[in-house]
């Protein structure tokens, strides 16, 4: 049993070399991790390249803070374990001037504003810009709408114009998204219940509404994330690049049937997906 | 003689030289000593043991949590019993157990006695702020038993899935209790904040100045500022979703909201509000119980690595400078919640920005052990292996930061990591840390050494592991809060690290029973302490262990130097207590 510290000082020199080595092996083991098991999800879509660049560009900036911070901390604590002879001179004085602590203050307010800012605004920027930019003219158009716990997926139609929707027509078995009947524009609208066909290599834009509570749409391969707000229209961006079928996930809790709100983005070409809409019921 | 006044200010200051505590000014019956105290150690010591008890519970949910990812196919809970499992297990080790603990719990404890003073501004105050939070307490944990069972809508409680019983079951009576609970802590917490800024600024010892406080203290300041600014626009979110739950009103519902075919009547109003609202002291919360626990880190390494920390005034202006920041940039928790992209962008700058003064406080704790001479105790353990975390965990805050890469993190397990590790882990080590350190103070033994080490050990180890394999569910796109991750493909990856994360997590809980076994009967049974067992250079250390009622005896104790006078230049002792002429 350990008696008064100060009398047994220095009190456990043998925890240097432990704690040394717990810290290189935490150390060894985050990056290894990183580098072996934190790989995202293939990439789909246009934008989500510069993303993936940005993500890289933290992976390489503060995997080298990491591992410096990390090997510095290992080295005092070995340096600077305590000895049997008090003040080992060798060492010098601990008290540092304080022009060389501005000096150490200034290193790292250098080095974060040119790491972290320059990856918000020079690496990041410009993916950022993509998904919250200007839309291309020639997008293809969908309507999301969310509902507990179900993704409602409503097209214009023919006459490439949402009919109009509201509230109090919504049924759940016959008019999910409350599309007015009186309104001309609604008559050629197509809804499907989670199926998103989407053409390869053209932008899509999808506005989201939501019915009940928040909901957010999410497609991992896409690099998407977009939160979809009752009494608000919102909107993403995105172009897919690869072919195949995607999951549509919710990523803002929305109650308990939020684990399974699923759907499907289907991406193939621009003829499959015209053929596809072609054999979809109209709305009325 | 020290005269109460009828504030209840009692200082040492203002007393003048001549005071004197008197015995019998400790009052004797047992409520008055232990229940209804107005000392600030015992007021202390019920914090603590509060959210013990509450930490209890927060780590049962988190084992159940852990219980229904790991081995979904045999769940023992429904969907919305685990929603309310994630709900309260937030809310209580944000607010009942991390905040209780550590801001409440050694900010009372320790401000006094690092400062000089005799008790707090307030003692009547700080009883009630005690007597306040109980009640909270209660109510949260009653919610388990209600109809429709506790809250379900996450310990952030947007609504409308808080707001509208259609939503969720847990948004019956469940979060009725939720909101009242909070608001009761709120108001608690802002009595304590307001007593710690008034004990600071006016009852520090002669001789005192505000740059020979302690670290530890400067945290806790900077940390009742930003609470007390900060919590007064949840309170005022809090009773608007009462209004909107109960009311009739609609600030956080819009018209045409439909369940069912039901159409609500609410309207006008929008969620994105709340949003604001909660994450105006969401944000700064954080810096309200991250702060402490690095103040405790730097005073726990001077001590014990024999020198004064490196860059101590620096590391106050990074301090302030943090604060400010944490005050503007809440948004960064909305970069997806459609708002506009500059807004964005904005938030995304500032944000980022508090990584500068944030590694100087990094730089500056390494910096701490610099020519030290380290002696590897248990609290020093802790304080080294904040260093650690806070040098993992605070890089991946970029990653959330940056608004372009939030788009793909956002609401991933990678937050879930992040944010356990610098508002869990560093906080827990913090609180751990200044237990074993200050135990003598309190019960006038120290802690088992032995247990100690191990419980560092079972704390690092396994809650590393468990946040940092978090991270790399994030990375492969896992989505939080979710009931069971099978019905997605795109998971299956981050899926296969649910077990092993549940076993680290097990043994992280197992390994807090260490703590409490070492706690409890170190208190009765543990080696007496002296006065200093430490040799600390800090007030503190200049009574007995433990701290009388009165704190400093007879004479009232004069701050003649800094706090950290450990290898002194012009002096052949090894230190100079800060209280020695």
């Amino acid at each position: 049993m350990t008696v008064h510290p100060s009398s047994a000082a220095p009190a456990g020199r043998g925890s240097a070399p432990l704690l040394a080595g717990l810290f290189v092996a935490t150390a060894v083991l985050v990056a290894y991790g990183f580098w072996s098991l934190g790989g995202l999800p293939e990439l789909a879509s246009r934008h989500g390249v510069s993303i993936d660049a940005t993500i890289t560009y933290l992976f390489v900036t503060t995997g080298i803070l990491f591992l410096l911070g990390h090997g510095v901390l290992t080295l005092f604590v070995l340096r600077y374990a305590g000895s049997a002879e008090r003040a080992a001179p060798e060492r010098g004085s601990p008290h540092a001037s304080s022009k060389l602590e501005w000096r150490w203050a200034l290193v790292p307010v250098l080095v974060m504003c040119v790491i972290a800012e320059g990856g918000v605004l020079i690496v990041g920027m410009p993916a950022f810009a993509q998904l919250y930019g200007e839309a291309p003219p020639d997008s293809f158009v969908v309507e999301v709408v969310g509902k507990q716990f179900e993704w409602l997926v409503h097209y214009p139609g023919p006459d490439g114009v949402f009919g109009r929707s509201e509230a109090k027509l919504v049924n759940d078995a016959r008019n999910p998204i409350g599309l007015d009947k009186k309104d001309p524009a609604a008559k050629d609208d197509i809804y499907t219940r989670g199926q998103m066909h989407l053409p390869v290599g053209r932008g899509a834009l999808i506005r989201l509404r939501a019915l009940d509570v928040l909901h957010s749409f999410t497609v991992p391969q896409f690099r998407v994330k977009q939160d979809l707000i009752p009494g608000f229209l919102g909107r993403t961006q995105f172009e897919p690049t690869r072919t195949g079928q995607y999951e549509l996930a919710c990523a803002e809790l929305c109650g308990l049937g939020h684990y399974r709100m699923r759907g499907f983005i289907t991406v193939e070409s621009q003829e499959e997906v015209d053929q596809w809409l072609s054999e979809q019921e109209p709305a009325f | 003689m020290v005269e109460r006044a009828g504030t209840g200010v009692l200082t040492a200051e203002r007393a003048g030289p001549t005071a004197r505590v008197e015995e019998h000014h400790a009052p004797r019956s047992f409520l008055g000593r232990y229940v209804f105290s107005t000392d600030h150690k015992v007021i202390g010591l019920q914090y603590l043991l509060t959210a013990m008890l509450m930490a209890l519970v927060g780590g049962a949910l988190a084992v159940m949590i852990r219980y229904q990812l790991a081995w979904p196919e045999k769940t023992v809970v429904t969907p919305e019993t685990y929603l309310a499992l994630v709900t309260m297990h937030g809310t209580i080790m944000v607010f009942f157990v991390v905040s209780l603990a550590l801001v409440s719990g050694f900010g009372n404890f320790l401000i006094p006695l690092h400062i000089g003073a005799r008790d707090m501004a307030y003692p009547f105050l700080n009883m009630l702020s005690f007597w306040t939070v109980v009640p909270g307490c209660l109510l949260m944990l009653a919610a388990f038993f209600v109809e429709g069972g506790a809250a379900a809508a996450g310990w952030t409680a947007y609504p409308p899935l808080s707001a509208l019983k259609e939503a969720v079951p847990g948004s019956g009576l469940g979060q009725t209790l939720w909101l009242l609970a909070m608001a009761l802590f709120i108001a608690s917490f802002t009595m304590g904040g307001l007593n710690y800024i008034t004990t600071i600024l006016n009852c520090r010892a002669k001789g005192m100045t505000l740059m020979r406080m302690p670290l530890t203290v400067w945290m806790f300041f900077v940390s009742a500022v930003l609470g007390v600014l900060a919590f007064p626009p949840l309170t005022a979110a809090a009773l608007m979703l009462l209004g909107d739950r109960h009311l009739g009103t609609s600030f956080f519902l819009p018209g045409g909201l439909v369940f069912g075919e039901e159409v609500l009547a609410h309207e006008g109003g929008t969620p994105l509000l709340f949003q604001h609202l909660f994450w105006f002291l969401g944000h700064p919360e954080v810096y309200v119980i991250v702060l402490p626990a690095i103040g405790i880190a730097f005073d726990v390494i001077a001590t014990h690595a024999r020198r004064p920390p490196f860059g101590y005034r620096i590391s106050v202006y990074a301090t302030l400078l943090i604060a400010f920041l944490s005050m503007i940039v809440w948004g960064h928790h909305m970069y997806v919640s459609g708002m506009n992209p500059l807004v964005g962008e904005y938030f995304s700058i500032a944000t980022v920005s508090i990584t500068a003064p944030f590694s100087v406080l990094g730089i500056n704790l390494i910096g701490s052990l610099w020519r030290g001479q380290i002696r590897f105790t248990t609290p020093m353990y802790f304080a080294l292996g904040i260093i650690s975390v806070i040098g993992t965990g605070g890089l991946g805050g970029l990653y959330l930061g940056t608004s372009t890469t939030d788009v793909y993190f956002h609401d991933s397990y990678f937050v879930v990591g992040h944010f356990h590790l610098m508002i869990g882990v560093v906080t827990l080590m913090g609180t751990f840390a200044g237990c074993y350190q200050w135990f003598p103070k309190m019960f006038g033994r120290l802690m088992n050494e032995r247990l100690g080490k191990l419980h560092f050990w079972l704390t690092f180890v396994p809650m590393m592991a468990v946040f940092v394999l978090m991270h790399y569910q994030g990375l492969s796109g896992m989505l939080r809060r979710y009931y069971d991750h099978s019905l997605f493909e795109f998971q299956t990856a981050g899926r296969a690290l649910n077990k092993p994360i549940t076993y680290f997590a097990l043994l992280a809980v197992g390994g807090q029973l260490v703590f409490l076994v070492n706690f409890f009967w170190s208190a009765r049974r543990g080696v007496r302490a002296s006065e200093n067992p430490w040799e600390g250079a800090s007030m503190e250390w200049n009574t007995a262990s433990p701290a009388p009622h009165g704190n400093f005896g007879p004479e009232d104790p004069v701050a003649r130097r800094g706090p950290y006078e450990y290898a002194p230049q012009d002096s052949h002792q090894e230190y100079l207590p800060q209280w020695t002429a």
